[in-house]
């Protein structure tokens, strides 16, 4: 394992998205990934474009988000760093549904996803511990969904 | 019938003055309207100064009965300064005629307050602890009192973080403080919105979102958490998920509140009458409670 490799490995095995998971794999995933700095407005990856990386955030804020035509984005949620960036690499058709942009100074550890796939396939242990950390992402991100589709600040008030 | 509403102000206003308003918890005390602050499109602070004897000191987290001569009467939680007891803060939302005509109310009116009523958010039991203030919406107000005496204490507390949620950037309210505690090096404030607007560079998402990463140390935070209903409930749940003792997670919760000492019965959950044994409340006493429908 080249130093470089193993920075990331340590830097891999201190994120929480990555918590607790066993040496081996997170050293699999650091000879699949690399690390990347952008400054605020860029543009990280766009709707229907395919998406070959996802990102473990470092640092920093990066709106996900749709374009609207004829109005501004439509900003749908936020992720920050600690957290994970992307998972429409993990499904077919491998394309992004929504859009990303960083909203501040952002840091990342970016995988290869093609590689990550292949790794899943070839061990369904790694997959599985992964595939969790996934659904657990997407299950907060669907609940925090449904609480803002309630108007969670504004239910009809009682009159008085 | 039709309603003189100037009348029926000055005659009630009148009446309540010369009664022995000191004493009995019924009466009303009159106080002016000396300052009036649009938050918001439909929320507004007033700052209100006695006509005659002062209600007795407030403690944050504690609510008032405010009334609108010829109108009705509210319950509100005071969100001003408790330091400040010569002068009472309320910030209210218009949502019917008694908040509309208190909303409305412009220097120089005079409306009649009851209280202080209830329990508070009890700081002095929270020394030596992370305090976690969480808000959604127009709950920014009761916890600002806490916020402030917080503030003035700052020693003896360990670190101040404040959650805010609100559904636009438009909503938000106390933006001058919002600006002065967010450039405090020891108060974390995040803020996040539903639904973001032009120029907003800030989160967007639900307030329980974030939790996860919120800096405090559950095993030492004790929290207040302020709004309605369903968001008690589910930041209450996240704050268990990160570990905070449900002793420690303090809710201010709402009921139809009338008489404000326990009396007649209209804010009744469950075993508990809101006017007297909240409204703050400890989660392991409210949870039970929370999740029961007919309640």
């Amino acid at each position: 394992m080249t130093d470089e490799v193993a920075g990331i490995a340590t830097r891999l095995a201190k994120h929480p998205f990555l918590a607790g998971m066993p040496d081996v794999h997170v050293q699999a995933l650091a000879g699949l990934a690399h690390l990347q700095r952008w400054p605020a407005d860029t543009r990280l990856f766009s709707e229907h474009r395919t998406a070959d990386r996802f990102f473990l955030l470092e640092e920093g804020l990066v709106y996900i988000e749709m374009p609207i035509p004829g109005q501004e984005d439509m900003v749908l949620e936020t992720v920050r760093g600690g957290e994970v960036l992307g998972w429409s690499w993990l499904f077919p058709p491998y394309v992004w549904h929504f859009s990303a942009l960083t909203v501040a100074p952002t840091e990342a550890i970016v995988l290869a996803a093609a590689g990550v796939r292949e790794r899943c396939e070839a061990s369904p242990e790694f997959g599985y511990d992964l595939i969790r950390r996934v659904a657990g992402v997407a299950i907060q991100r669907l609940h925090a969904v449904r609480l803002r589709l309630m108007n969670l600040y504004d239910p009809t008030p009682p009159r008085r | 019938m039709t309603a003189m509403p100037g009348v029926i102000e000055s005659a009630a206003a009148e009446l309540v003055g010369s009664a022995d308003s000191g004493t009995d918890p019924m009466l009303p005390h009159r106080y002016r309207v000396v300052r009036r602050r649009l938050e918001t499109r439909d929320t507004v602070t007033q700052l209100l100064e006695p006509l005659d004897e002062p209600i007795p000191a407030f403690a944050p987290g504690q609510f008032a009965m405010l009334y609108a001569f010829g109108v009705g009467e509210v319950p509100i939680s005071m969100s001003g300064d408790p330091s400040r007891v010569e002068l009472l803060q309320h910030t209210l939302r218009n949502v019917g005629a008694v908040t509309g005509a208190l909303c409305a109310a412009r220097p120089g009116a005079v409306i009649g307050v009851r209280g202080p009523f209830g329990t508070s958010w009890d700081l002095n039991s929270a020394y030596g602890h992370d305090l976690v203030f969480i808000a959604g919406g127009i709950g920014l107000a009761p916890l600002r009192s806490a916020l402030l005496q917080a503030l003035s204490q700052r020693e003896r507390y360990r670190r101040l973080v404040l959650l805010l949620g609100v559904r636009n950037p438009d909503e938000l309210m106390f933006r001058k403080d919002l600006r002065s505690w967010k450039g405090l090096f020891d108060v974390d404030v995040e803020i996040t919105v539903d639904r973001g607007a032009p120029g907003w560079r800030g989160q967007v998402g639900v307030v329980t979102t974030l939790l996860p990463q919120a800096p405090f140390d559950p095993d030492n935070a004790v929290a207040f958490v302020c709004g309605p209903e369903v968001m008690l409930r589910f930041t209450a749940l996240g704050l268990s998920q990160r570990g905070v003792p449900a002793q420690r997670i303090r809710l201010s919760t709402e009921r139809n509140m009338k008489c404000g000492v326990g009396l007649c019965g209209h804010c009744q959950l469950g075993p508990v009458l809101v006017c007297r044994d909240g409204p703050v409340f400890s989660y392991d006493r409210l949870a039970p409670l929370l999740h029961v429908r007919e309640l």
